[in-house]
């Protein structure tokens, strides 16, 4: 941990994802993400990685679909319009128990929308977004050191579970300069075998690597090691922030950028007298329902924020289930909510 | 008087690459014919142990069944990027796409051209039977003009449709492909040519050449509403009419 460096934090997800291993990276160029992009063309080659600007998202999950069934750790990115383009892959990667990392630098939508930050896609990131019952572990970072050790991470969560792995970012995040100290390169060599893989049939049964089965009770015995792989998830990955809870009255839920401007509005919250606190979910799924129950219970409002019309909002309305008091404020359209009128939306509600 | 096995010699056996899985494919239909000449050719290379054969959707979704490899069953028309993937994965293995003419030249164009393009050392067996088999007999890219299908139930007209598409011709316009080339297996010297242009195409890539396509014209016997021996003679006279076969790139 000794380079500290200003970087953005496409390229630090981009470097982060090299240091982790990835040895195939497929992708087609789409703001505000192209600076990841950008970062794999450079760096990949002369590393003696595959990087391959793909014909279209649609090409490129599926080349990602073919390296992790090879074996190796693969990765593409995208931005919002691009990452619907994905939506199949990822169901066929999830069917398959395929290991990825997706990187959606989300812009505002639906549609072609624009090249500004949003939070409108995490329906589609922890709802399912593809075809059928299946889930993504989704990762939120909220800062761009943080975007480097969640990056890391979501290669290690790919491989221990044998699921595609998202981290959901924006366009302010993916853009922003910040001082970031890499993590040491791990060593491929040292990652577990995966027997699973289909590397040639030499001295073992042929591998078979697939989503598919007509016969309806075998297709549900799949669905259920799904699902039994989902709740081993529930219980072991969730990840979550709480920021000045143990006192407040009032807590905010939001993550990503929107949680990070947020933290800021908690001192001039505190500096008018207000108890605000932070509640932030790193895993927007599995969402940390019991976590922000146990607050839920101690405070009178939980303030949902989000560059959204108020998607993570049905998660935190859940998880509070009227033990508190639930108001939403939310920006739309690429338009970043500002420490002021978030702390406006607090004084409505603060005690 | 009794047979004694043990004093015969064997003159034909199933390829050792192949499973005994009983094929999913109708009678008179070429898929298994095709099938049988990859296995032989695995068998011939001795390649088995380090081949990936790409299951596509379609009447050959079961594809993975009938290899003795390793296998990848993938979405509709994207056989190609997946191959793509495997193959910069682990470029030491073997890998060869199966794809119909609804996934390699409907569903998968763009994966199918840019494959091509991009000269992927991998081997492609794209199968033309000009019809949807698997989903009930509707129009493919490459339906004849006047062919019957249920979504073409007066015969497919080009004023709506347009006309069968010559994808292996587009392909062979690009200069990356090494090897392009159409085969029929309507009668034995036909299936002797197709068997040495896929072993050709899997040589290709074991010598590190790149990309190699094999179109093959098949037979649909069951939504053609053609008996196999008729469905032979329709490949023979009137669909290489539309098809010629022949090598149409070889930079091998």
């Amino acid at each position: 941990m000794a380079e500290r460096q200003l970087l953005r934090g496409n390229e630090v997800i981009a470097e982060a994802a090299l240091r982790a291993g990835c040895q195939c990276y497929f992708a087609y160029p789409i703001t505000p993400q192209a600076e990841l992009l950008e970062h794999m063309a450079r760096n990949m080659p002369r590393m003696g990685r595959t990087f391959i600007q793909a014909e279209s998202e649609v090409a490129a999950i599926n080349m990602v679909y073919g390296a992790a069934s090879a074996g190796v750790r693969t990765m593409t990115s995208s931005s919002s319009p691009g990452i619907s383009l994905k939506m199949e892959g990822i169901s066929y990667l999830a069917g398959s128990n395929l290991p990825a990392v997706i990187v959606n630098v989300v812009r505002g939508g639906p549609g072609l929308g624009n090249i500004a930050p949003s939070q409108c896609d995490y329906f589609q990131a922890t709802k399912g977004g593809g075809h059928g019952d299946y889930h993504m572990i989704v990762l939120a970072p909220s800062t761009v050191p943080e975007a480097a050790g969640l990056t890391m991470l979501a290669f290690d969560l790919a491989d221990l579970y044998r699921t595609p792995v998202m981290i959901l970012t924006d366009g302010l995040l993916g853009q922003m300069l910040e001082p970031v100290e890499l993590p040491d390169p791990i060593d491929p060599t040292s990652l577990p075998p995966k027997p699973w893989a289909t590397t040639g049939a030499a001295g073992r049964d042929p591998n078979i690597i697939l989503s598919f089965d007509l016969g309806p009770e075998n297709l549900k015995r799949m669905n259920e090691a799904l699902q039994a792989k989902y709740r081993e998830i529930r219980a072991r990955e969730i990840r979550y922030e709480e920021t000045d809870v143990a006192d407040a009255d009032l807590v905010i839920a939001a993550y990503g950028s929107t949680a990070r401007i947020a933290k800021s509005v908690l001192r001039m919250a505190r500096a008018e007298g207000l108890k605000v606190g932070l509640f932030r979910p790193i895993t927007v799924w599995p969402f940390p329902y019991d976590a922000l129950r146990a607050v839920a219970d101690h405070v009178s409002t939980v303030l949902t924020v989000e560059m959204s019309a108020g998607q993570m909002w049905e998660d935190v309305r859940l998880a509070v289930a009227e033990r508190a008091a639930t108001p939403f404020y939310g920006e739309m359209g690429g338009v970043v909510p500002t420490p002021r009128s978030i702390l406006n939306e607090v004084r409505k509600h603060a005690r | 008087m009794p047979v004694d096995v043990a004093r015969m010699t064997k003159v034909f056996e199933r390829p050792k690459s192949l499973t005994e899985a009983r094929y999913t494919y109708c009678p008179g239909c070429h898929h298994g014919i095709i099938t049988r000449i990859i296995g032989q050719t695995i068998d011939e290379l001795g390649i088995a142990e380090r081949t990936v054969g790409i299951a596509p959707v379609g009447c050959s979704v079961f594809a993975y069944l009938w290899y003795r490899c390793d296998a990848v069953q993938v979405a509709h028309g994207r056989a190609s990027a997946v191959a793509t993937g495997i193959k910069r994965a682990k470029p030491e293995l073997i890998v060869f796409s199966y794809q119909g003419d609804g996934d390699f030249a409907s569903i998968g164009t763009a994966e199918s051209l840019h494959a091509a393009n991009r000269g992927e050392n991998i081997t492609v067996i794209f199968v033309n039977n000009q019809i949807y088999g698997m989903t009930g007999g509707e129009m493919a890219p490459t339906t004849l003009v006047h062919q019957k299908t249920t979504t073409t139930p007066d015969g497919r007209d080009p004023a709506t449709c347009g006309y069968p598409i010559r994808f292996s011709e587009i392909i062979a316009t690009l200069d990356a492909p090494v090897y392009v080339t159409r085969q029929a297996l309507y009668d034995t010297r036909r299936i002797q040519d197709c068997t040495k242009a896929v072993r050709k195409a899997f040589q290709n890539q074991v010598d590190g050449k790149g990309y190699s396509l094999v179109e093959i014209l098949s037979t649909c016997p069951t939504n053609w509403r053609m008996s196999p021996t008729k469905s032979n003679e329709h490949v023979a006279n009137v669909v290489t009419q539309v098809f010629p076969l022949g090598d149409l790139v070889d930079r091998g």
